[in-house]
């Protein structure tokens, strides 16, 4: 049935937020992939957040054991997950709970009735039952049998034990949303067809409850299909839907094969940062040595002696272990090897928030290890773009012979989106450093006069027999020097390396405006909350207001100083207590940066940023 | 495995340009001449070597041999040299290390390394002291020993070294003296020739701040009495007479004397190095008198590379990958025009 108290309009949305919602078993991460890819294959734009929680099985019924899927559906670009809701499907209470907060006044509620009992009611820390309370009076509130209508439904099929019929009833949710939002079923039947190969009784359950929850929406005309949402104008292409740390993973794949190196990734799983080691391990077929190692040292150590023998070397972690291997970073750095370090930032400090979102690992990253030592320092900012960083990771650390640490996020890392798929032809060359053959007057600290970067010669070759290591060396031989004057020398050519690596990388633009009152910058995993938000400030009247995201933190865009001059004022947006403001504040101090800062473990909401901004403006 | 070749090198070949640091009469000076005296034996290409240290006066070493080196971070040599040699699986990699490099600091990479068995060579410098930061106990030190950091005596007991590795799975375990060149070249040359992770446990005298530590074991007039020298396949036999042996009594080792009670050689346990089955090398390691030298396990086994390899080779002849651009195209994909 569905609550009268709310007049039903047909709505026309250009884009449309979706919760899905339940326990941690009741499959809503897979219902959230299966609406959000197909979406994506109607052509609309999309972008995806899950949000789990970190028990592996929590129980059931339990506030903490909600698990969430969120997608953002549009015929035009969208650039975050979203943060109000228009849909929320609540499979039990405490889904509903712990969600309602999102939902915008006036949206729908789809709730499975059967999970409202006494028993979950108590665990969801319902006094009352919220279905008959009124206390859902603002909101339309659709209310469905679902496991007695799954359960009806699946009467005839034979081979199914009681768990298996109730536990698809998120299949019955995922067919009435398809049905509302007019998408078709195939491609969630072809899934179940490859999924469920060998046990051709769950695909015909799947496939009954999926049509039973879309022919249910259909008959109960209660339900308006009122919700157009056309395919979005995107820039032609072959796209394909990705997952940041995927897209990660795949980067560093086209980076090995462009550049002729094999990958190597020596790492230690840690959350949110594992999908990537999960990722290369299956790329045997491409040589990928992925290297599970006994602990984040020696993930990091390892692919440094891999690195020393010719491998493009990486290592991926989250936050407490790029504090572990800080100091086996340094000692990448003095020996001026080729290293990529991927961070995908959660919440701090120590364990933290393991399954959310922070940005507070910038400074760790900037000067996490002992003595002077730079290191190049990036960020991804989107899920597809994770690829494109994390190629241009690769290709930096090659060519400028120096560590970089790649920052993502928890946010990106597994959120998921269109990527429109970059085959090898259209990637920039990569040249490595190898030195091939010996000469008279080779030495290992021989660098190039432009970039400062050393050369790279490897074992196996005749005649390039060196040694190096973590002690201060000689700035030619690289034999161990405790010169002061050489010891200066190398902290500054090591310094001036990173500098120089300026003039390779792209300037800073600013989006919407070119010049004017505020100056909005972000960098890393907050663009898409901070474009839509200074999109839509500036569609509502406010000219003006100009956007600069940053992707290279170490060394910053040239042209960063001339940007920031054109606005009368800037504010840096960042998800955590002002680390980027810092190093800004640190390198162009004329400047006033005013701040907005937000450490809850969540990305920044739509309204609140635009808030902010108007306070400044108006 | 390495490629050999036929060049003919000296130990001067593999000596660098670097002024050797090591305190006089350091058993160092003996292991590195014994290292540049054995490669040439092993018929590797002297580019095809590596020595990988961490931190220690030990982990000096690499910088005095004239090939590839990397003198890295305290206990991590493990690591470092595994991804080497997973990156390149036809380079010769040494890990070079102390006691406390390998068994405090690094002791977690320690039993990881032994326990993957990857194709690399482990030698283990044991002065039962910190040298580099001058003189504290290590986890090898005695209870009671008297140290920087244990003025009143070491109260915390010790690993036995071989033990440890054993345990964690080692494949290949040897011990020798700091003191007997032409014996430490012999078994770092079949260090070299194991397939897996080796280790070799060198009793290293420090003259400065340990100095005398093994004399009761590696003297040479008592080295005799004190040791057994394991050969596989031969009995075990010691002492100045060879007239001394071990046989298993119950479940211990017991040391007799041929032509007492009626005991021949025949009766002596005979040295199985390569049995799978570690009891009786466990048995050896942790034996007080006469103290075990020589190898004492050689158990060939399937290396991590080996299985890597294998693996590799399987998927890559089933896959439908061959480049990158076939992953990026595949499976649920779709054109906007």
């Amino acid at each position: 049935m569905i609550s009268d108290k709310i007049k039903l309009q047909p709505e026309v949305v250009e884009a449309v937020v979706i919760r899905f919602v339940g326990d941690s078993g009741d499959g809503m991460q897979l219902t959230g992939t299966q609406f959000s890819d197909t979406s994506a294959m109607f052509g609309n734009d999309i972008a995806t957040f899950p949000n789990y929680p970190s028990e592996i099985r929590a129980p059931q019924g339990s506030l903490y054991g909600v698990s969430g899927f969120q997608v953002h559906i549009g015929s035009v670009e969208v650039s975050t997950p979203g943060d109000n809701l228009d849909l929320l499907v609540a499979m039990n209470p405490a889904g509903l709970k712990t969600n309602l907060h999102a939902l915008k006044p006036g949206h729908t509620i789809i709730v499975d009735t059967d999970a409202f009992n006494k028993k979950n009611l108590e665990k969801a820390q319902y006094d009352t039952n919220p279905l008959e309370d009124g206390s859902l009076e603002n909101y339309r509130v659709i209310q469905v049998d679902m496991t007695s209508l799954t359960k009806e439904a699946l009467k005839n099929v034979e081979g199914l034990d009681n768990k298996s019929i109730t536990r698809s009833k998120n299949m019955f949710a995922l067919g009435m949303v398809y049905w509302m939002y007019g998408r078709s079923r195939d491609y969630t039947i072809d899934f179940f067809n490859k999924k469920f190969k060998t046990k051709p009784h769950l695909i015909e359950a799947n496939t009954k409850v999926l049509n039973a929850g879309f022919f249910f929406a259909e008959t109960l005309e209660l339900i308006p299909n009122a919700y157009t949402i056309s395919p979005a104008k995107m820039r032609p292409g072959t796209y394909r839907i990705i997952m940041g740390n995927t897209a990660t993973a795949w980067g560093f794949l086209a980076a090995a094969e462009k550049s002729g190196l094999e990958l190597f990734l020596g790492s230690y799983p840690i959350t949110p940062a594992t999908d990537i080691l999960h990722e290369l391990v299956k790329h045997k077929h491409f040589g990928v040595k992925a290297f599970q190692a006994e602990d984040e040292i020696a993930g990091i150590a390892s692919a440094i002696g891999a690195s020393f023998a010719g491998d493009l070397a990486i290592t991926t972690t989250s936050g407490p272990g790029l504090a572990l291997k800080g100091e086996a970073l340094g000692l990448a750095m003095i020996m001026e090897l080729p290293l990529v370090v991927v961070n995908v930032q959660r919440g701090g400090p120590s364990t933290g928030l393991p399954t959310k979102t922070e940005q507070s690992d910038l400074l760790q990253a900037m000067y996490g290890r002992n003595g002077e030592s730079p290191v190049i320092v990036i960020a991804a900012s989107t899920p597809a773009n994770c690829f494109q960083y994390a190629y241009e990771a690769a290709k930096l650390t090659l060519e400028h012979m120096t560590p970089v640490i790649l920052l993502t996020d928890g946010y990106i890392a597994n959120g998921s989106a269109p990527w429109k798929i970059q085959s090898l032809n259209d990637l920039p060359e990569i040249k490595n450093r190898i030195s091939k053959n010996a000469s008279e007057n080779w030495h290992p600290y021989d660098r190039d006069e432009t970039t400062l970067a050393r050369n790279w010669a490897i074992p196996g070759t005749a005649g390039l027999e060196h040694r190096i290591g973590g002690l201060e060396k000689d700035s030619i031989t690289g034999n161990v020097s405790q010169n002061p004057e050489n010891h200066q020398k190398m902290t500054e050519i090591r310094a001036e390396k990173i500098r120089r690596v300026q003039n390779y990388i792209p300037e800073i633009k600013t989006e919407f405006a070119e010049k004017g009152d505020l100056l909005v910058i972000g960098w890393g995993g907050t663009y898409g909350s901070l474009h839509s938000a200074v999109k839509q400030i500036n569609e509502e009247g406010y000219k003006n207001i100009g956007f600069a995201h940053f992707n290279y933190i170490n060394p910053l865009p040239k042209n960063t100083e001339e940007v920031l001059k054109r606005f009368k004022k800037i504010i840096v947006c960042e998800l955590n207590n002002g680390q980027f403001a810092k190093i800004l504040k640190i390198n162009f101090n004329k400047f006033d940066f005013l701040q907005f800062n937000k450490i809850q473990g969540l990305p920044f909401g739509n309204n609140e940023l635009i808030g902010e901004f108007k306070k400044l403006v108006d | 495995m390495e490629t050999t070749t036929e060049q003919k090198y000296t130990f001067k070949d593999f000596v660098s340009d670097q002024e050797v640091r090591w305190c006089p009469g350091c058993d160092d000076y003996v292991i590195l001449r014994s290292m540049q005296k054995a490669l040439p034996e092993m018929g590797v290409k002297k580019e095809d070597v590596v020595f990988i240290s961490g931190i220690g006066c030990s982990s000096r070493f690499p910088y005095y041999m004239n090939t590839y080196g990397m003198h890295t971070i305290h206990g991590r040599a493990p690591g470092i040299a595994s991804g080497v040699k997973l990156a390149n699986p036809n380079l010769s990699v040494w890990v070079m290390t102390g006691d406390g490099d390998s068994m405090a600091i690094g002791g977690n990479h320690f039993i990881h390394v032994l326990r993957r068995n990857i194709d690399l060579n482990i030698v283990l410098f044991n002065n039962e002291i910190y040298g580099l930061t001058k003189g504290q106990f290590s986890p090898t030190s005695l209870v009671g020993q008297k140290t920087k950091s244990s003025p009143y005596g070491n109260t915390q007991p010790p690993f036995i070294p071989g033990e440890l590795a054993l345990g964690a799975g080692a494949r290949f375990f040897a011990r020798i003296g700091g003191n007997v060149p032409k014996d430490i070249t012999q078994i770092l040359i079949e260090a070299h020739q194991f397939k897996g992770t080796s280790l070799v446990e060198v009793l290293q005298n420090c003259v400065i701040f340990n100095d005398g530590c093994f004399n009761n074991i590696t003297d040479k007039d008592v080295k005799e009495d004190k040791q057994i020298y394991l050969e596989h396949g031969k009995p075990m036999i010691f002492g100045k007479n060879r007239d001394k042996g071990l046989v298993l009594n119950k479940l211990k080792l017991e040391v007799v004397t041929i032509g007492e009670n009626g005991i021949t050689q025949e009766d002596l346990l005979v040295h199985d190095a390569k049995e799978k089955d570690p009891t009786l090398h466990q048995m050896l390691v942790r034996l007080e008198y006469p103290i075990a030298t020589g190898i004492i396990r050689s158990f060939n086994d399937v290396t991590f590379e080996e299985r890597e390899d294998a693996l590799t080779k399987q998927v890559k002849a089933n896959s439908k990958f061959k480049k990158t651009d076939d992953l990026f195209f595949s499976g649920e994909t779709y054109t906007v025009k």
